[in-house]
């Protein structure tokens, strides 16, 4: 009987054991409070109360070091200056106007249970607040979320003050998260900077390096200096060390701006790719200029305002998917735009490119100002839904936005649907007929006609598509379209007429070179420097990147 | 896209030495010393693949009418692109007299220095008169400023009268060229070749879309000018090449090259000219 | 691809030379029997009109206000800004009527025409000669920049404003002509090389005054700019610039070299195989025709009293080209009514129905193309004759 009560007893020991285990394993937020808080309190709030700065520092610092949850409340309280102390101990937070709470017993405040002596707010001059602020880092590190002790780390990072150590290594002893600890540790080794050991130093300023962050650049260079005389203030190995860590984070900035550079040209390549598709299959397939092209562009991204309106109005909670709602909508208004446009003004104008470019330059004007009226001359709001706010974090202090990200996609995919159009259906295999030869296009029985205005409706349609994207990247207003127009043109041109491979790789290259290019000189000549390129490009190769070959060119 | 290439080979001397020259510039003579005006050796062009010239080789004595018949696609346009600087062989030599290597030189240059071309369909220019058409033709200093500054000679003025006679065009003479026939606007154009005064003349079906009298006439003009000038004449039309061959060589071509060469009777029986052209 | 793009690769010539119905004839550009450039009709007409508008500042100096006949200020200063307009016109139709070049960048020539002018009237509105003009000093610089070195002298600031846009012209064309790159993609590259102009112009430390441009002038050889007289002067020189730019212009389009132009138009390969370099010729029409704009601009800029960059854009150079379209390509005459035209309707536009200007502008482009491509000369070119088709 004994042996089967000890087994039982085992057994539960064990269970409960694990039982406990697991609870304190799923809730590794669980800090251990304090147990002798409302004691602690009622010293902090004696200790705020008084006249002396430096007491009330002491207790500012307490409260940063302490583990009570609590503790971080009365910090942010004193922060947002909602603390009420009195000299004989109490001390309330004010929650809401009139309404408080009392710190030691963590309940509101009645008329009943009102503090004896008078109660005033903590005295503050900026070193306290300052004082505050390190001390919720240091409390946040001990005590707050995940994200917010993640947080905390990167604060104190950048404080490199040796006072600090204490608190980051306990903070390091208990913390299990992988990301935290190496930011905690990034920390260390900042305050350790300039600590006795050489050993100390030496390691610390390797992890700085190893660290990549641009925030110590200052301080590692700070180690190579000389004094008045030329001197230099530290030894050989410090040196060394420092200035191997200035090469390792340099290397890594750069490699970070190179990457970044790539994205963002990628990105507006994607967005010339897209404004300029349109174009491509206009202009390099059926030899029409269309300077109404932008305005196009512009249809497509008040189609997507509307929509959004539409969304508003009818289905708020759905506003988030209103941008895939509207892509089909803006394609078939500026696909009929296009159409109308085609069967009125340009169907009499085959043949003469000159005339086609000016008839559509008017075109422009009556739509630029059409839109003027109806929605205004000023920018409309035209808003990016959840999914495309924010940005994924890749390199240290590099963010790619989820919107660019998006519309990179999106560019391959309209690509993609062009592309298929083009050699896959009978509308492609018509239009290409038409583009080599219409005559004889005509005579085996295309309807020269018709196609026209459905090619020229589809390069219309992709030029909605665009303005549905460009409509989530920047301001949509009338003169959206003449901010395109340009660049649109030049992508078309160096691409080489008719050639849909050129389109893609001359947007691409066009967007990654504007950028590469930008830090150097700045937006504006990076443009102008773009255009001057291409203008001299064609010269030397009029074709284009892809020229159409053989002798019927 | 070729290259243009601004070089005129030597100074630019006017006219067939009976005129002074126009002008400060003067090009060098042709050299017809070893009696051939126009050699091409190994001559091929390719197009994506495609051979459309394939080491052609044939030459053109001074003073010769040489007729150039083939099937379609055989390269005789493309032989007259080459020869005219409109195309760039990928390999071969192609030599104007013994001094002019024609391949480094540019469309306008090799007119300059004595090649004339009547395309196959008639390029005239439709909003000037015929007076006008052969004034541009005129053999003259054709660079910027003389050209500003021109006025018509009286000599010069007769003779594009004559030329007008001679085309029998008189009646138009004043009226835009674009209203004129067909037949009348290629006898117009070989009428910009006459004044040009050429060495060479190079015809592209020069009786395509003509009557039975236009070809006539134009034989008696082809073989007027034979001896005084060079020409090559590329034709279908077998009679008239039967009219203006005479005893004169005839050249086949197929396929980007030289397939048989020789008298019209020889060729006309030759059997492979006949398998691959003429037919039975 | 489609033939109708004419990049010159390969095309046969024949087919360039089709009847391009879009261009007058040039028929009795030689004739043989007339030795002056116009005909004795036309040179009344011409001068007829001229008078009349000479006649027009001085009656607005003479007359006093409430004389039914007075012409106010304003309508001379607004002629006179048609006046450069319509020069523009013309030596744009010089390139573009005869020799086929569309340009869409024009107004660059024009605008660095008003910019070289107006270079000088800054520094002549400073208390002395040295001192910085206004916007200098508010962007903190110190001296004179190197390029606006010799500025102070008006004969200069003359030279500058017909040589820079010929320079520029000069280069560009030669290495736009010299790779044979026509038509459209001439046209949209003219587009943006104005654009990118433009752009630098807007930039405060290019050196001219940043989108404000330059403004504020107060005399011109020692006159002050603003008085009635001057603003005379000014409309008279406008007047004889223009007259003496339609002779220039009429006696290259008369002469062989026009000839030569327009049949390059036509058939520009043709032109090679019969000897004639395109090269020499179209680069010769447009380097003039650059500085016939710069010169417009000069005088423009000294009427309306500012320069800015806008001035530069696109938008502005096609303006340009549908007062040539208006008024009928080729004619020389034409351009300058349609300038005329155009900026009137506009001016009635902007002043009665703002909102309906750009409406009315950008029909009249879509139907001028359409229904219109000889424009108004054209037009009544075609009544005339018409008229006597109907009498015979």
């Amino acid at each position: 009987m004994q042996n089967l009560a000890r087994g039982w007893l085992t057994i539960l020991f064990l269970i409960s054991g694990l039982f406990s285990g697991a609870l304190s394993a799923q809730a590794p937020e669980a800090v251990p409070g304090d147990q002798d808080w409302p004691v602690k309190v009622s010293r902090l709030a004696t200790d705020l109360a008084s006249s002396d700065t430096t007491t009330r520092l002491g207790a500012i610092e307490a409260l940063g070091l302490s583990r009570e949850v609590r503790a971080l409340e009365v910090l942010q309280a004193l922060a947002q200056s909602t603390l009420y102390v009195s000299a004989s101990g109490d001390m309330v937070i004010e929650t809401e106007p009139d309404q408080f709470l009392d710190v030691t017993t963590g309940q509101p405040v009645t008329s009943t249970s009102a503090p004896g002596s008078e109660l005033r707010k903590v005295r503050m001059n900026n070193r306290l607040r300052s004082a505050v602020q390190s001390a919720l880092a240091s409390s946040e590190l001990l005590g707050g979320s995940a994200a917010r002790r993640l947080a905390a780390a990167l604060g104190l990072q950048g404080e490199a003050d040796p006072a600090r150590l204490p608190i980051l290594q306990q903070a390091l002893e208990s913390e299990t998260r992988a990301e935290i600890r190496d930011a905690i540790e990034i920390a260390i080794a900042s305050a350790s900077l300039r600590s006795d050991d050489l050993a100390t130093r030496l390691m610390a300023i390797e992890k700085l390096g190893e660290s990549g962050s641009g925030q110590f650049i200052s301080v590692l260079t700070d180690l190579l200096a000389s004094d008045a005389q030329g001197n230099p203030v530290e030894s050989v190995e410090v040196r060394e060390a420092a200035q191997d860590a200035l090469d390792r984070i340099r290397s890594w900035q750069q490699l970070q701006s190179w990457v970044g550079n790539l994205f963002y040209g990628v990105s507006l390549g994607s967005v010339l790719l897209l404004a300029a598709l349109g174009l491509a299959i206009t202009f390099g397939l059926m030899g029409v200029i269309n300077m109404a092209h932008g305005e196009l562009l512009m249809i497509g991204a008040y189609s997507t305002y509307l929509v959004q309106s539409v969304f508003k109005l009818w289905f708020p909670q759905a506003m988030d998917w209103y941008v895939l709602a509207a892509l089909p909508v803006a394609f078939v208004i500026a696909g009929s735009v296009g159409m109308v446009l085609e069967r009125t003004v340009i169907r009499w104008l085959y043949g003469r490119p000159l005339e086609t470019l000016l008839a559509t330059w008017g075109v422009s004007l009556i739509l630029m100002q059409g839109v003027r009226t109806l929605f205004g001359a000023q920018n409309v709001e035209v808003s990016n839904p959840s999914w495309m706010s924010g940005g994924v974090q890749v390199m240290g202090s590099l963010v790619l936005s989820y919107n660019r990200i998006a519309i990179v996609v999106f560019a391959f995919l309209v690509v993609m649907l062009v592309w298929v159009i083009l050699q896959h259906t009978r509308l492609g295999l018509f239009v290409r007929a038409i583009t080599q030869n219409r005559t004889m296009a005509g005579c085996v029985g295309v309807p020269t006609g018709r196609i026209d205005m459905l090619a020229f409706g589809l390069g219309s349609g992709i030029a909605g598509l665009a303005g549905v994207a460009l409509s989530q990247l920047g301001n949509v207003g009338p003169d959206l379209g003449r901010a395109y127009i340009v660049d649109s043109f030049m992508v078309v041109v160096l691409g080489g007429v008719g050639q849909l491979a050129g389109t893609v790789v001359a947007a691409i290259g066009l967007g990654t070179l504007n950028k590469f290019i930008e830090p150097f000189t700045g937006a504006v000549i990076a443009k102008i420097a773009i255009l001057m390129f291409i203008i001299l490009f064609v010269q030397k190769r009029p074709q284009g990147l892809f020229a159409p070959k053989g002798r019927s060119a | 896209m070729r290259t243009d290439l601004p070089v005129e080979t030597g100074e630019y001397a006017l006219g067939s030495g009976d005129t002074p020259g126009y002008g400060r510039m003067a090009p060098a003579e042709v050299d017809l010393s070893h009696g051939v005006i126009l050699y091409l050796e190994d001559v091929t062009v390719e197009f994506d693949g495609f051979r459309a010239l394939n080491r052609l080789s044939l030459d053109i004595g001074v003073g010769e009418l040489r007729c150039i018949i083939g099937p379609n696609g055989a390269g005789k346009t493309t032989m007259m692109d080459v020869i005219t600087g409109k195309t760039r062989p990928g390999a071969g030599r192609v030599y104007f007299g013994q001094n002019y290597d024609l391949t480094g030189m540019s469309e306008a240059s090799i007119a300059h220095a004595g090649i004339g071309r009547k395309f196959q369909r008639p390029t005239v220019f439709e909003h000037h008169t015929v007076f006008e058409n052969l004034e541009l033709a005129l053999k003259t200093d054709k660079s910027v400023w003389p050209t500003l500054f021109a006025r018509l000679t009286g000599s010069e003025r007769e003779r594009i009268e004559k030329t007008v006679e001679l085309l029998r065009l008189q009646p138009q003479m004043h009226q835009l060229a674009g209203l004129l026939s067909h037949g009348q606007k290629q006898w117009l154009e070989i009428g910009m070749l006459l004044m040009q005064e050429p060495r060479l003349l190079l015809l592209d079906e020069p009786v395509a879309g003509m009557t039975d009298a236009e070809t006539e006439r134009t034989a008696e003009l082809f073989l007027a000018l034979k001896g005084q000038h060079s020409l090559m004449v590329v034709e279908h039309d077998m009679d008239f090449v039967g009219a203006i061959a005479g005893d004169g060589k005839v050249t086949v071509l197929c396929e980007g090259s030289v397939l048989a060469e020789g008298s019209m009777q020889a060729v006309q029986n030759d059997p492979k000219v006949i398998e691959v052209y003429l037919g039975r | 691809m489609t033939k109708s793009i004419s990049i010159s690769t390969g095309s046969d010539p024949g087919q360039s030379a089709r009847v391009r119905t879009e261009f007058p004839s040039v028929s009795g550009s030689f004739s043989g029997a007339r030795t002056g450039l116009f005909s004795a009709r036309a040179y009344g007409a011409i001068l007829t009109v001229a008078a009349v508008l000479a006649l027009l500042p001085a009656l607005n100096l003479i007359l006093p206000e409430a004389h039914a006949l007075y012409v106010p200020d304003y309508t001379v200063s607004l002629l006179g800004k048609f006046l450069c307009f319509a020069l523009a016109a013309l030596a744009l139709d010089l390139v573009w009527g005869y020799a086929g070049i569309l340009s869409l960048g024009h107004g660059l020539f024009f605008a660095l025409g008003g910019y070289a002018h107006g270079m000088y009237l800054m520094r002549a509105s400073t208390p002395t000669p040295q001192a910085l003009p206004e916007f200098m000093v508010f962007l903190s610089w110190k001296e004179i920049p190197w390029f606006w070195s010799f500025t102070e002298y008006a004969p200069y600031a003359w030279l500058l404003a017909l040589v820079a846009p010929g320079l520029l012209a000069f280069v560009f064309g030669y290495f736009a002509f010299r790779s044979r790159i026509t038509g459209v993609y001439f046209s949209i590259i003219t587009q943006a090389l104005t654009f990118a102009a433009m752009l630098l112009f807007f930039r405060n430390e290019t050196g001219f005054g940043g989108n404000n441009g330059f403004t504020g002038f107060k005399t011109i050889l020692g006159f002050d700019i603003t008085s009635a007289q001057t603003r005379a002067g000014l409309y008279w020189v406008s007047l004889m610039a223009l007259l003496g730019c339609l002779l220039l212009a009429r006696a290259i389009t008369q002469s062989k070299l026009g000839r030569v132009l327009t049949a390059i138009r036509d058939a520009e390969s043709r032109m090679r195989f019969l000897g004639y370099e395109p090269l020499g010729f179209k680069l010769f029409v447009w380097t003039v025709s650059a500085m016939m704009c710069g010169l417009a601009g000069a005088l423009y800029v000294t009427q309306v009293g500012i320069i800015n960059p806008s001035e530069m854009s696109p938008e502005n150079s096609i303006e340009m080209v549908v007062w040539v379209a208006t008024g009928g390509r080729g004619t020389l005459v034409g351009p300058i009514i349609g300038a005329g035209t155009v900026n009137a309707l506009k001016t009635w536009f902007t002043s009665a129905f703002p909102e309906y200007w750009l409406y009315a502008l950008g029909l009249l482009f879509v139907l001028v193309t359409v229904l219109l491509p000889q424009g108004i000369v054209g037009l009544a070119r075609k009544l005339l004759q018409r008229k006597q088709e109907r009498l015979a």
